[in-house]
């Protein structure tokens, strides 16, 4: 599991937004609301199934209530990323 | 009771992507099942078929579109749109209220169900795309046009394999002529080509290896198609009150179950959905000009639907014009009923009864007046549309020429 550095984490969300939203990445800041960028409930679903696969996490449904925004989104993919790091015994890949 | 319209036609199949393209081959008898553009491996026993080749999503959806819709969505909605068009109808105001969908597929979205099974028992990976549903379901379509065109009223699906779509035709049509609604948009659509179902069919041992030959005596089977048709139809006098252009009459329609044998078929359960169709229509038999025969090409259809005509019509089965409009389109399954509702409703306008191309030897079991190879130009005047299905489920539509 590849370590993200903050940066480099915001811009693959972003990534995998744009993709799952076919809408360009230059068109996603770390400011914009899914309400802005026209990301529905179902629309949701989908970035966080993407998230989840390009992560190897599990976003809890609570997890996916709070991110309403793509900070928020870097913010929950971080915070779980780094629970899995502390889950994980050193020595352990 | 209301008088019902036909004011707007669609339709995408292996025909083309439109009324006017469609109409030039049924015409012409032009025969659209091809080599599979991929054929199976291991191949399958069939390598010929009716895939609607010019039909790509990109012409008519956004990216974003075509991941939420499956192929037979696209197409029902993309039928719906050259119906509308045609129809000059906008929903905006009470129409929207007032207006019905009713749309057919016999097995609705199979791509993303197929991709799901394969992730969760070949590659063992529970993580089932979340779009499957949406894109799965059987009224995708249906839902689709509503969206795009703001229609509000009754909005459903109805599935009954290869009857489908002629009893949506058949809802529809009761809806208008009851008063429940003013306009109702109805059809069907089916795409086949996935693995899955290509494997499931070639298990039927239904399917030509060759093309469909209907009514003929080299006829070996049917050919699967894929495609999506849309009929607009509306209260005649509203219709009339406006000014459309009126594309021809539905008048009657009967439908009925041979409560038989789950894929056999028998002469008493068609002869009773064409006998009840007429009643409906209060037409007798003998004002019958062109038989839209179900018509498949295997040996068991043909020759029952041609005992059930014969049984309906008695000595006027020797005069009645019939065509199996399928040896050029294949078998379009759940889209069947509204495809050849289509060319039906053209055939009465035109006055030109598409031929049953293919055709061979005449076959004495299917001694019927079919209209074998080349279009036949015919004042018809009323016409039947059949559709007999797996699970011993008929329907016909009767249309009159406007």
């Amino acid at each position: 599991m590849p370590d993200y550095p903050e940066t480099d984490l915001a811009a693959k969300v972003i990534q995998v937004i744009a993709q799952t939203q076919r809408i360009p990445a230059e068109s996603i800041s770390l400011d914009s609301t899914f309400e802005q960028l026209k990301i529905d409930s179902l629309d949701g679903i989908n970035i966080v199934f993407a998230l989840e696969n390009e992560f190897h996490i599990d976003i809890p449904d609570e997890g996916v209530q709070n991110m309403r925004s793509v900070r928020e989104t870097v913010d929950g993919v971080a915070t779980l990323l780094k629970q899995k790091t502390e889950a994980t015994p050193p020595g352990v890949a | 009771m209301n008088r019902v319209a036909v004011t707007g036609l669609g339709i995408v199949s292996a025909l083309g992507n439109s009324v006017g393209e469609s109409w030039r081959c049924l015409s012409e008898g032009i025969c659209r099942i091809r080599p599979l553009r991929d054929g199976g491996n291991p191949a399958y026993k069939f390598q010929k078929a009716a895939e609607a080749c010019g039909f790509n999503a990109a012409d008519h959806f956004s990216e974003k579109e075509i991941m939420m819709l499956e192929r037979f969505a696209q197409m029902a909605a993309v039928a719906a749109r050259e119906a509308i068009a045609q129809s000059g109808l906008r929903f905006d105001g009470e129409l929207g209220d007032k207006t019905a969908i009713v749309a057919g597929s016999s097995v609705g979205g199979q791509f993303a169900e197929e991709e799901g099974y394969q992730r969760l028992y070949r590659d063992g990976n529970p993580r089932v795309a979340p779009l499957t549903i949406p894109r799965t379901m059987a009224n995708a379509g249906a839902s689709r046009i509503s969206l795009e065109f703001g229609i509000h009223g009754p909005v459903y699906a109805v599935s009954t394999a290869c009857s489908s779509s002629n009893h949506t035709i058949g809802q529809a049509f009761g809806m208008v002529r009851g008063g429940q609604v003013t306009v109702a948009i109805a059809g069907g659509s089916e795409a086949v080509f996935s693995e899955g179902l290509l494997r499931a069919w070639e298990a039927m041992r239904v399917v030509s290896p060759d093309v469909c030959r209907p009514f003929s005596k080299e006829r070996n089977g049917l050919s699967l198609g894929e495609g999506g048709a849309m009929l607009v139809l509306e209260n005649w006098d509203h219709a009339a009150a406006r000014g459309a252009d009126i594309l021809g009459e539905i008048i009657g329609f009967g439908m009925s179950s041979d409560a038989h044998h789950i894929t056999q078929p028998c002469v008493d359960g068609p002869a009773k959905a064409m006998r009840w169709a007429l009643q409906d229509a209060a037409i007798r038999p003998e004002q019958v000009d062109y038989i839209n025969a179900h018509g498949t090409g295997t040996a068991a259809n043909d020759a029952t639907e041609t005992a059930a005509i014969r049984e309906l019509c008695g000595g006027h089965a020797d005069a009645v014009l019939v065509s199996s409009t399928k040896s050029m389109h294949g078998h379009t399954l759940g889209a069947a009923g509204a495809v050849e509702a289509v060319a039906t409703l053209l055939a009465l306008k035109h006055g030109v009864v598409p031929p049953t191309v293919n055709f061979g030897t005449p076959d004495p079991a299917c001694n019927l007046n079919v209209v074998g190879n080349e279009a036949r130009r015919a004042d018809i005047r009323i016409a039947l549309s059949n559709t007999f299905a797996f699970g011993g489920l008929n329907a016909t539509l009767v249309m009159k020429k406007a």
